[in-house]
């Protein structure tokens, strides 16, 4: 039996809460069925990184991950206007 | 309505304060050398861009402001767990909606609020604002501005409308004196 | 320990919902549908696990760590925005609604 504390194996179910939440968003950015549904589906999967970093962060005992989250939180929502953009005027940036 | 603040160097006094504050999270310290060194941010940025933008409604009533911030967020708690319920349950009950709002709002800056206090709260996310600026003809100046929402779970039509001008655009009325 | 509780219970709330709004963007039958659950379940899951991260690092690091609010208040802020360029984007390839759906003719040409 593994000695783990209470923090431990919590930090433990919810990696996989949000390893599941990433299966089912990959699921939907596999079968679309149109292109709004799967920028949809990465943008989420973005989020579902932050906090799979964050929860990283917090098993390691180190806030060195934070940056790492930030710049992820802005790149993600940066590519999704960019690719909405596109898909609304065929040009990024007029 | 007041669109020109009172002291010409500090054009946009709350988007100041904002830069300030985020400088010492970032650093996550309240240092003298931080502390200056995001009064010199605080003050440049806003100089150096607020004549890239339209200019939008100052906050009149900072303390109306908060209060509405504090009431947002407690809508957010509430109606994500009604969103929760919504989406564990049958996706067959539900019965969704396309609404026209009317809207009062005609600066950008209190509308774009609006749509995002529309889009966090309950059920509902924001589309589209009617008229589509390039549609707009050069004689019709003022018409009459619609914010197209998405409903997941439509009750009452009225209701909703009304629930979304009393509680969250009557506020912004009063913050921004427009 | 009390504080390893409320870190405990928040980080369980925040991954519940999360996991709720990938549910959401799995089950729903249209795109617009699909898109209440990302834009609010995450955001309010992700504001969970964050303000845990926070207590966490306040209690376990010396001095009180805050930074985390950052990225809580940015994902606030952002997660409408990107919401209204996808659906913008979706009305604009006229992707088909749900059958039922009332005040399709609302929307408007563009």
């Amino acid at each position: 039996m593994l000695d783990l504390s209470l923090l431990d194996t919590v930090i433990l179910i919810v990696f996989s809460m949000i390893g599941i939440a990433l299966l089912l968003n990959l699921w939907r950015l596999i079968i679309g069925p149109s292109v709004p549904d799967r920028i949809l589906a990465l943008d989420t999967m973005y989020i579902n990184t932050i906090a799979l970093i964050i929860l990283y962060g917090i098993q390691m005992d180190t806030a060195l991950y934070f940056e790492a989250a930030l710049l992820i939180a802005m790149l993600g929502f940066v590519s999704t206007v960019a690719v909405c953009k596109y898909l609304l005027r065929g040009d990024i940036i007029e | 309505m007041r669109l020109k603040a009172k002291l010409s160097w500090l054009p946009t006094p709350f988007r100041s304060l904002l830069l300030f504050v985020v400088w010492l999270l970032l650093n996550n310290s309240i240092s003298v050398g931080h502390l200056i060194l995001a009064t010199i941010l605080a003050i440049l940025i806003p100089l150096l861009t607020f004549r890239f933008r339209e200019p939008q409604p100052l906050i009149l009533k900072p303390g109306l402001a908060l209060r509405h911030f504090l009431l947002v967020l407690y809508d957010i708690v509430t109606a994500n767990v009604q969103v929760a319920i919504l989406i564990l349950g049958s996706s067959k009950k539900l019965r969704p909606a396309f609404v026209k709002v009317p809207l009062d709002l005609s600066h950008e800056m209190p509308i774009t609020i609006l749509a995002s206090t529309v889009s966090l709260t309950p059920g509902t996310v924001s589309a589209e604002i009617y008229p589509i600026p390039e549609s707009i003809t050069e004689d019709d100046k003022e018409p009459q501005k619609y914010l197209l929402i998405h409903v997941l779970d439509l009750e009452d039509e009225e209701a909703l409308i009304k629930m979304i001008k009393q509680r969250y655009e009557a506020p912004l009325k009063e913050i921004f004196q427009c | 320990m009390i504080f390893e509780w409320f870190v405990s219970v928040l980080l369980l709330i925040g991954g519940a919902f999360i996991l709720i709004g990938s549910i959401g963007l799995n089950k729903m039958p249209d795109f617009f549908m699909r898109l209440h659950g990302p834009t609010k379940a995450t955001t309010l899951g992700m504001a969970a696990v964050l303000i845990a991260a926070m207590v966490y690092f306040s209690f376990t690091q010396n001095g009180i760590s805050v930074k985390e609010i950052l990225i809580s208040v940015f994902l606030l802020i952002t997660a409408p925005i990107s919401g209204y360029m996808l659906i913008k984007a979706a009305i604009h390839h006229k992707l088909e609604a749900k059958k039922g759906t009332k005040g399709l003719d609302n929307i408007e040409d563009d």
